[in-house]
C-alpha cells in the first residue's frame, strides 16, 4: 500500500524530468513586461518577474549571462528573452532561466541612445568649448545628405533664395539603412580630405527613430568631433534630437533651419556693409567738424583777432632786450680795458734789464768768493795732507828701526814676550838693513811697572 | 579662386568696425583720422567690389571619385 505513495522529492524530480525532456520549454523565446526586478548584490544574480496583463512567470538570470547585458533592466521595460523554463525544486516552483535579454522594439533603440549619449558625454564630445563656430561669410557650403528626397531641396533652395553667390557641394550620402553611419562617417571624411568647404550642413529629412538611426551611432560622432570643418547637424524634425545634434558645432531643427542660419540674406550683407560705410563716414565728418569747431574758435582769440597788438608787445620787447645788451657789452668793454691798462703798468714797473743786471753781479761776487774759499780750502788740506806725511814719517817703523830698535821674531812671528821663547830657540833679530839669525843663550825676566 | 575674396570681405568688415568704432573718438589726431578714412574708404571699395563681382553659382555634386560636377537635380 504505501509504495502506491510518491515522495515530494519524487513527484518534483518526475515533473522535473517532463520539463527537461520537452524541447520547447528547453528553448524558449518570450516577450513580455519586466516587473518586482531585484539586483542580488552578493551573488549578482538578476531576479524578476515577466508578465503581459494576463499571466505571469518568475524568472532569474544568472550572473554569468547578465554581465553582458548592455541595459539595466528596470520595472515596465518590455523585453524580449531567450531561456528555458526548469523547475526549481526547494519551492515547487517552475521559473524562466534567462540566457539573454534585449528591450523589445523601439525601446531597444531609446536605450542605446542613452547609452551612446552617455558614453559621448564622459569622452567630453558635446562640451562646448571644443565647438567650432560657424564663419559669417562662408564661400563653399558642403551638404552631406542623400542626393535624392525631400532634405536636400530644402536646403539648397532655402539657401539659394538668401544667397545666390555662395558655391554648393552636394556630397551624396546613404542616410538610412544599414548602411547609413558609414556613409556619412565617409562623406564627412571625405570634406575633410578635399579641403574645400567653410562648413558642412550634415543631415537628412524626418523620419521614424529606425530611418534615422545612422546619425545616433558612434561611427558619426567620431567622424563630427574629428572633422575640421565646422558642422552643422540638421537632422528630421524639431522633435528628432540625434546624437550627431549634440556632437555638431551647431544643431539645426530642420534642414531648411540649416540653410536659413548657414548663411546671411544677401540684402543684408549688402545693408549691413552700406550702413558700416555710412557710420564711418559719419564718425569722419563728425572728428572733421569738431576740429574746424576748435580752429574757429581759435581763430576768434584776442591774440588771432588784432595781432598788431602781439607784434607792437614783441617789437617793444625786443628793443628792450637790443638796448640791455648793447648796455651790456659797453660795460663788459670797459672793464676789460681797465684791467688790461692795470696789467700794463704792472709790467712796465717791472724793469727785467735792471734785475738781470742785478743778479750778474751777484754771480760774479759769488763766484769770486767761491773760488777764494776753494783755494785756500785747497791750501789747508794740503798743509793738513804734509803733516800727515811727517807724522806718518815718524811712525815708520824703519825710520824707528833707525834709531837701533830691532824687532825679534820666531818662526817669522814677532816676539813680544819672554814666554813666547826657551832657552835655545832660534829666532831672527830684525834691523834695518838686514836680520841676525841666534839662538837664545840665557833669558832674563824683567818685570815692567806701569 | 573667389577664396581670398571671400576671405578678405569678412576681414575687410571686421576691419571697418574697428575703424567705425576708433573714429567714434574724436580726440584723435586728425592726420590720424585722414588715415583711418583713408583706410576705411579703401576697404567700403574692396568690399563693394566683392559684392559687385559676385556671380551666382551653380550647384555642384561629388561623384564616386571625388570630384565636383554640376548638379542636376535642381528643378
Amino acid at each position: 500500500v504505501q509504495n502506491k505513495y510518491l515522495t515530494v522529492t519524487a513527484l518534483t524530480e518526475y515533473i522535473k524530468q517532463k520539463f527537461i525532456r520537452d524541447r520547447h520549454l528547453q528553448s524558449v523565446m518570450l516577450k513580455g513586461e519586466i516587473s518586482n526586478y531585484y539586483f542580488h548584490q552578493n551573488s549578482g544574480h538578476m531576479y524578476l518577474t515577466i508578465k503581459d496583463n494576463k499571466s505571469q512567470i518568475r524568472a532569474v538570470m544568472f550572473r554569468g549571462e547578465n554581465q553582458l547585458l548592455k541595459f539595466k533592466p528596470e520595472n515596465g521595460m518590455q523585453v524580449l528573452i531567450e531561456g528555458k523554463v526548469d523547475i526549481y525544486e526547494e519551492r515547487g516552483q517552475y521559473q524562466l532561466y534567462i540566457h539573454k535579454m534585449q528591450p523589445d522594439g523601439i525601446g531597444a533603440l531609446f536605450l542605446a541612445f542613452e547609452q551612446m549619449k552617455e558614453k559621448l558625454q564622459l569622452k567630453g564630445y558635446f562640451e562646448l568649448e571644443r565647438k567650432r563656430s560657424i564663419p559669417l561669410y562662408p564661400k563653399h557650403i558642403g551638404i552631406v545628405t542623400s542626393r535624392d528626397g525631400a532634405a536636400v531641396k530644402d536646403i539648397l533652395t532655402t539657401i539659394k533664395r538668401r544667397n545666390p553667390y555662395v558655391q554648393l557641394t552636394v556630397i551624396p550620402t546613404v542616410v538610412q539603412g544599414l548602411q547609413a553611419a558609414k556613409s556619412i562617417a565617409n562623406s564627412i571624411k571625405m570634406a575633410n580630405e578635399l579641403n574645400i568647404f567653410d562648413v558642412l550642413i550634415v543631415g537628412r529629412g524626418g523620419g521614424s527613430i529606425e530611418d534615422l538611426w545612422g546619425f545616433n551611432e558612434e561611427l558619426v560622432a567620431e567622424a563630427i568631433f574629428y572633422s575640421n570643418i565646422p558642422i552643422i547637424s540638421a537632422v528630421g524634425h524639431d522633435t528628432d534630437i540625434t546624437i550627431s545634434d549634440y556632437v555638431a558645432d551647431v544643431r539645426a531643427i530642420t534642414p531648411t533651419a540649416a540653410g536659413e542660419l548657414v548663411v546671411q540674406k544677401w540684402d543684408s550683407i549688402r545693408d549691413n556693409l552700406q550702413q558700416k560705410k555710412q557710420q564711418f563716414k559719419y564718425n569722419f565728418q563728425s572728428i572733421i567738424n569738431k576740429k574746424s569747431e576748435k580752429l574757429t574758435r581759435y581763430k576768434s582769440a584776442y591774440a588771432f583777432h588784432l595781432p598788431q597788438q602781439l607784434i607792437n608787445k614783441n617789437k617793444y620787447d625786443i628793443n628792450q632786450h637790443r638796448l640791455l645788451i648793447s648796455k651790456n657789452i659797453k660795460n663788459k668793454l670797459s672793464q676789460q680795458k681797465q684791467i688790461f691798462l692795470f696789467m700794463e703798468r704792472q709790467l712796465k714797473s717791472f724793469r727785467p734789464e735792471r734785475q738781470i743786471n742785478t743778479a750778474k753781479n751777484q754771480l760774479t761776487q759769488i763766484s769770486e768768493l767761491l773760488n777764494r774759499n776753494m783755494i785756500q780750502k785747497i791750501e789747508k788740506q794740503q798743509q793738513r795732507l804734509n803733516d800727515y806725511i811727517e807724522k806718518l814719517l815718524l811712525l815708520n817703523p824703519l825710520e824707528i828701526m833707525k834709531r837701533g830698535y830691532a824687532i825679534p821674531y820666531k818662526e817669522n812671528k814677532i816676539i813680544k814676550s819672554v814666554e813666547e821663547v826657551v832657552e835655545n830657540d832660534r829666532i831672527n833679530v830684525r834691523l834695518v838693513n838686514g836680520q841676525l839669525n841666534c839662538r837664545v843663550e840665557e833669558i832674563e825676566r824683567v818685570d815692567i811697572v806701569d | 579662386l573667389t577664396e581670398k575674396n571671400e576671405l578678405s570681405f569678412e576681414k575687410a568688415i571686421e576691419q571697418l568696425e574697428a575703424i567705425v568704432k576708433q573714429l567714434e573718438n574724436d580726440e584723435i589726431p586728425l592726420e590720424k583720422a585722414i588715415k583711418l578714412y583713408e583706410k576705411g574708404m579703401n576697404l567700403t571699395k574692396a568690399c563693394d567690389d566683392i559684392l559687385q563681382q559676385a556671380q551666382e553659382k551653380i550647384t555642384y555634386i561629388l561623384n564616386e571619385n571625388g570630384e565636383t560636377i554640376p548638379f542636376e537635380g535642381e528643378e
